[in-house]
């Protein structure tokens, strides 16, 4: 390996360890901020890795999530299974409906897209919904467990880190590069041999693997799940403007939107908890009009100009 | 040139858009390292004829063979494998990445699936071959209209197509600029490469073509060496109307 990439991954491996500290030195109200950051950057930056490079906006997210939350609670609380059987089986059945959503979906393009996955998403949680008031008691489930916020933190944290390696790995590999070309000119992509639909799907049957881990991770921080919570479609919006912020074209750039964003939101949310959405609003219009692409963008600009200065 | 064996054969091919038809039961061959020129006033369906041999939209009849393996109605990316490069009428370059990393594009998902140095020292050689040597790590938005035009070639050629479609490749050059065009496919052509190109400049087709089909609303109205088809009074017709 060359320097280039030992800095880096050198970088990586300290981060990782200092957020596995967090846990230590924060506790209660911090330690609980630092969990939603983390479930968070595990979201955001799965969800860039397909959307970064092809500009496909997927609001999916919510409901994949939302699978992972809803099957551990059925299976813990209805079915008496354990929570790993049931966190496997979940980001094995949001894999296949992302793969499904993905062929039905993925040939349309721009906003048609957008609509398509939020219409889905919202689908998915009416249907739940429904099946679960009328025909499994309607009522809410319980997920009980052991742990605590650290261990729910640190299964995050893990997450975060496997979604890393994953990009990491994808940036260097044919399929990522189809990626980018399918992202710069898709007819080109076609014509110079790549399956444009197959590397879609993948991608996307990835983000909504990572996903369903994280919903099934977070269900024992709820304890109490009803479908109308963990199919969320803020969340969904929720992801897609933290990756935006940050950055899409770099695999750190969703962390570095995240983590602002979930101090800002979580202050709102105590002093003015009305204007959440309002926030959410501005942070978008924010992103269009100064910074498409993202923080990230931003520092790479003022990068380049200092150095032209020079 | 054009003693070798069939590689292409097109037969009774024919397209229709809702009630227009683009091209109508068209038939030609290609042989191993020929040119051959298509052409035909503007709107004849010369385009048309490229995009279905590339697979940009199924065939609505009629049959493509390549070294006897049947191309139609294959998604454009199998086409692409099975040997079939094309360019694109409207320069088609990837405007985020860097030179060598558009021709690179060419190399990776081709039938032989280049990848790492291999790849790279494929695009390196290739951007030499078409003049691009001193301008392989620039930003692709950085080259002039010439230039772009010469990254499709080469990544085109990146993907060692066994038929290579130049689809007014030499259209919007001027005129020194175009003589360096002809003479880069026409040293294309003496290293034995088999190519179609669609092409409005009458002295390119003269130069490289060995042999031309003309198109007229969708139908094939001549063929033959270019000083024949372009003296054919049907084709003088086709282009300047009847009187």
């Amino acid at each position: 390996m060359s320097r280039k990439e030992v800095v880096p991954l050198l970088i990586g491996v300290v981060l990782v360890v200092v957020a596995a500290l967090v846990p230590y030195v924060a506790n209660g109200y911090w330690l609980s901020i630092a969990l939603t950051a983390m479930m968070y950057i595990a979201l955001s930056t799965s969800w860039a890795l397909f959307s970064g490079p092809t500009h496909y906006i997927s609001l999916a997210s919510g409901a994949f999530f939302g699978v992972g939350g809803y099957l551990v609670a059925t299976g813990m609380s209805d079915y008496n299974q354990s929570f790993w059987l049931m966190m496997a089986i979940s980001a094995l059945v949001a894999t296949v409906l992302a793969g499904l959503i993905g062929l039905a979906t993925l040939r349309l393009s721009g906003v048609y897209f957008v609509i398509f996955t939020l219409g889905l998403a919202e689908m998915i949680r009416n249907l739940v919904s429904w099946v679960q008031n009328n025909f499994l008691g309607s009522r809410g489930l319980y997920v009980l467990t052991d742990f605590t916020e650290a261990h729910i933190y640190w299964m995050l944290l893990a997450v975060a880190t496997a979604v890393f390696i994953f990009g990491w790995l994808i940036d260097r590999s044919r399929l990522g590069f189809a990626l980018k070309i399918i992202g710069n000119d898709e007819t080109v992509a076609r014509h110079v041999g790549i399956n444009t639909a197959w590397t879609k799907v993948i991608l996307f049957m990835s983000t909504g693997f990572f996903a369903a881990l994280v919903g099934a991770i977070i269900a024992p921080r709820y304890s109490y799940i009803e479908p109308n919570l963990v199919f969320s479609p803020e969340l969904s919006f929720l992801v897609v403007i933290m990756a935006l912020l940050g950055g899409t074209h770099r695999l750190w750039g969703p962390l570095v939107g995240v983590i602002p964003f979930t101090l800002i939101w979580e202050a709102i949310s105590i002093w003015i908890p009305n204007f959440t959405t309002l926030f959410l609003g501005l942070a978008f219009l924010t992103i269009v009009y100064f910074i498409p692409n993202g923080f990230v963008g931003l520092f790479e600009k003022l990068r380049a100009k200092s150095r032209s200065w020079q | 040139m054009s003693a070798g064996r069939t590689l292409l054969e097109i037969q009774n091919i024919s397209k229709s858009f809702g009630g227009l038809i683009a091209v109508n039961s068209l038939s030609f061959n290609v042989k191993e390292q020929e040119v051959v020129g298509v052409i035909g006033p503007n709107g004849s369906g010369k385009t048309t004829v490229m995009n279905l041999i590339s697979g940009v939209f199924p065939l609505t009849s009629g049959t493509i063979r390549l070294a006897g393996r049947e191309l139609s109605n294959r998604p454009a990316h199998k086409i692409a494998r099975a040997g079939v490069g094309r360019t694109f009428q409207l320069v088609r370059v990837l405007p985020r990445l860097s030179v060598i990393d558009n021709v690179i594009a060419g190399a990776v998902f081709g039938h032989r699936r280049r990848w790492g140095y291999d790849a790279e020292s494929m695009a390196t050689h290739l951007l030499d071959r078409v003049g691009l040597a001193d301008k392989q790590s620039q930003p692709v938005s950085a080259l002039t209209y010439i230039d772009q035009k010469r990254v499709e070639l080469a990544r085109a050629l990146a993907g060692e197509p066994q038929v290579l479609l130049l689809d007014e490749w030499l259209a919007g050059l001027n005129p020194s600029e175009l003589q360096t065009g002809i003479e880069l496919i026409e040293s294309l052509s003496n290293e034995g490469r088999t190519i179609i190109l669609v092409e409005h400049v009458m002295d390119a087709i003269r130069t490289l073509c060995d042999r031309c089909i003309v198109v007229n609303s969708g139908k094939l109205i001549a063929e033959g060496t270019p000083e024949q088809v372009l003296s054919d009074p049907t084709v003088i017709s086709a282009y300047l109307g009847e009187d």
